[in-house]
């Protein structure tokens, strides 16, 4: 297979995604997001701004249980989506839930509060305090997730029409009027990304903003985030800021801050949108170690040769010991 | 817009201040331990959601984490009627083909015309379940646009429109007996094709994210083939004389023992990532697949050539079988996509294993 394309594109690390997909030595920048999650304040503007740009159909509402997030997963109608984990462990040095020194309103009716009948009531003496050095250790977590852009995306590696393709940018969009919803793609994602919309057929992702980029434009989840968590701009200088904040929040105390998605040595070569996390990535629901499927595809068609070459090997030898049909008839 | 920033071909202007908070820092309150100091971080440091702080994890996870329970990777959207009814008409085309050119060439008439008209059938059948699963059936010839090496489906596009017309003349002309000539050279070019046709789809779920497709890479492919010699043999057996039938007999001794030794082998390999091959609906459809293969083997081997209506029934406990097994592999692959511990637990284990490569 890397004889066929002449090196190995299916894997590693790779400077410049959009040049090997054939893009001019004069195409822009890679571009990218880095997610920061630790300012997101779970407000959603992104997925809205996201559904909106993108004229995305609306996908059902539903009530989950999974504390603020009913939108449950990134898919053919959710290309943003912001998760909540709910956590009993501090975050840092960060003072969480219930502060034993505060005021605890617990004990507030608000309803005669608000018809005027009463006055409010006194603190209590002491907050319940349910851990043992007197910290209600609750922290909420939260994370948009995007797709990564990889470097080296399966989703585009696999499709059989070209569909899926890489932009000047090194992003990797889909061409609705080529895609021939085999949905191939879908399975092949090691992020749990791209999917098919039933009624339609094709699969729909992030274009991470083709259109706005073309003008310019940051893409509107970047540009609605209202704390920057999500960061948009060239991919080399989003990784020089992102070490930097990491730094930063790792003097501060914040041990669990790390980078999830960043280098180019991973199993996908780095993704084009990257994050910082406050806890494991399994606990956001990403993969911990995501690996491109077709990095093992030379194997995968070596083995698929010997199997051929065995079947007819092995029906040859049957044939070779039965050979004295004719005669015998 | 509720951000003031921008970017321009320059880079991005304007950001604001807020993503520098530095949230959880010392800044927010001091007399708090940290929570963890940063030699701790890394792989493993935390079990479960419950995590013992400081702990380094020395034993394979048993817990592990995820987000609500929910899958990491997106389960295939294909129906498992289509695309595993693909692989078993793929394979029974495949194997079929070079089961026909070896009676051809010893002088099996009639099992060679029976099995050429049957991988005619068969790819045919198979062609039309794969655009029956497409999302949009009319843009088929949109695989055929252009040639992509790194997709094994668009391979595959290529590998059935060579092989279903050869396929389809060395049918056609032995019906006719007509062009003699080239109604062999379509029946070696088949044979040739053929197997290539019953392997590929294993490259083609193998290139997946799905961790029981793809970690069984190495031992799918020979799946696949034995499985395509179980369902060629058994066709040959329900379609040829008894007289006729000494290869199919050993076409389906050779197919089961290939299928069940490579299937031994890819479930032991794969440990953990293997259990949906033997639990739940998969684990079913493998069961039953083994109790007809060896039954219809045994009972090719006792009656095969002697009598004709223990043939065709052994035939058809081998071409059931044969479907079993793929749709066996394919709730497999879907039960390990649906359940995100799958995806989790061997990659955790491969980072640890790094770690601890690199300490
Ligand atoms: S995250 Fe998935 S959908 Fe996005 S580029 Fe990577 S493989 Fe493709
Ligand atoms: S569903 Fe569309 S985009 Fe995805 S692999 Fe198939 S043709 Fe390509």
């Amino acid at each position: 297979m890397s004889s066929i394309i002449g090196r190995n594109l299916l894997a590693g690390a790779e400077a410049d995604p959009a040049g090997d997909a054939g893009h001019g030595a004069d195409h822009p920048e890679r571009v990218g997001f880095f997610t920061d999650t630790s300012v997101c304040i779970g407000c959603k503007a992104c997925e809205v701004a996201c559904k909106e740009w993108n004229a995305v159909p609306e996908d059902g509402l539903e009530l989950t249980g999974m504390s603020y997030d009913n939108t449950q997963g990134l898919g053919a109608d959710t290309w943003r989506h912001v998760a909540f984990i709910e956590q009993d462990k501090p975050l840092g040095h960060a003072v969480t839930g219930v502060d034993p020194g505060g005021v605890d309103h617990s004990g507030v009716d608000v309803f005669a509060l608000a018809a005027g009948t009463t006055a409010p009531a006194p603190p209590r003496e002491q907050a319940e305090v349910p851990t043992p050095d007197g910290r209600t250790e609750l922290r909420w977590l939260m994370a948009s997730d995007v797709c990564k852009h990889c470097t080296h995306a399966a989703c585009l590696d696999v499709c059989p029409t070209g569909a899926l393709f890489r932009t000047e940018f090194g992003t990797v969009v889909v061409q609705e009027d080529i895609c021939n919803g085999c949905g191939y793609c879908v399975p092949a994602c090691p992020y749990g990304v791209i999917d098919q919309r039933k009624e339609d057929g094709r699969v729909f992702k992030c274009t991470l903003c083709y259109d706005r980029l073309g003008e310019g434009m940051e893409p509107a989840c970047a540009k609605a985030c209202p704390t920057d968590s999500i960061q948009f701009g060239p991919l080399d200088e989003l990784r020089e800021r992102a070490a930097a904040r990491l730094g930063q929040l790792h003097d501060a105390g914040v041990a669990d801050a790390q980078l999830y998605g960043e280098s180019p040595q991973d199993g996908v070569g780095g993704d084009g949108a990257f994050f910082l996390l406050l806890d494991r990535p399994e606990v956001y629901g990403l993969p911990p170690d995501p690996v491109v499927t077709t990095r093992d595809l030379p194997s995968m068609w070596r083995h698929a040769g010997a199997a051929a070459a065995t079947l007819l090997g092995g029906l040859a030898a049957v044939f070779a010991l039965h050979r004295d049909y004719r005669k015998a008839r | 817009m509720m951000s003031g920033s921008g970017v321009d071909r320059d880079g991005v202007y304007g950001e604001r201040p807020g993503r520098e908070a530095v949230v959880g820092g010392e800044q927010s309150v001091s007399d708090r331990p940290p929570s963890g100091t940063p030699s701790e971080r890394g792989p493993g440091r935390r079990r479960g959601r419950r995590g013992r702080r400081g702990e380094r994890l020395m034993v394979p996870e048993a817990e592990f984490t995820s987000y609500y329970g929910r899958p990491v990777i997106n389960a295939p959207t294909w129906s498992a009627r289509d695309i595993a009814g693909y692989f078993f008409l793929g394979g029974l085309a495949g194997a079929g083909s070079v089961l026909a050119a070896g009676a051809e060439l010893t002088g099996r008439k009639a099992m060679a015309r029976a099995l050429k008209v049957s991988s005619l059938a068969a790819i045919s059948g198979s062609g039309a379940l794969l655009v029956h699963d497409l999302g949009r059936p009319a843009r088929f010839a949109n695989m055929l646009r252009v040639f992509r090496p790194t997709s094994p489906m668009n391979m595959g596009s290529w590998l059935l429109t060579a092989y279903a017309p050869t396929a389809g003349a060395a049918a056609v002309l032995e019906a006719a007996g007509r062009l003699p000539r080239i109604g062999r050279a379509a029946t070696g070019g088949a044979a040739l094709l053929g197997p290539a046709v019953a392997a590929y789809t294993a490259v083609l779920i193998g290139d997946t994210a799905v961790p029981a497709w793809h970690d069984g890479h190495r031992e799918l492919p020979f799946v696949f083939t034995g499985s395509a010699a179980v369902a060629a043999a058994g066709m040959a057996l329900i379609a040829s004389p008894v007289a006729e039938n000494g290869p199919a007999v050993g076409a389906a001794v050779f197919g089961t023992a290939l299928e069940s030794a490579a299937s031994r082998i890819m479930e032991r390999r794969l440990g953990f990532v293997g259990e949906p091959y033997q639990q739940g609906k998969s684990g079913r459809l493998k069961r039953a697949a083994q109790g007809l293969s060896a039954a219809g083997t045994a009972g090719a081997l006792l009656w095969g050539r002697r009598n004709r209506i223990a043939a065709a029934l052994s035939g058809a406990a081998l071409l059931a079988a044969s479907a079993c097994t793929r749709f066996g592999v394919f709730q497999a692959g879907v039960a390990s996509a649906e359940d995100p511990k799958y995806t989790v637990v061997p990659q955790r284990e491969r980072l640890r294993k790094q770690a601890a490569g690199d300490a």
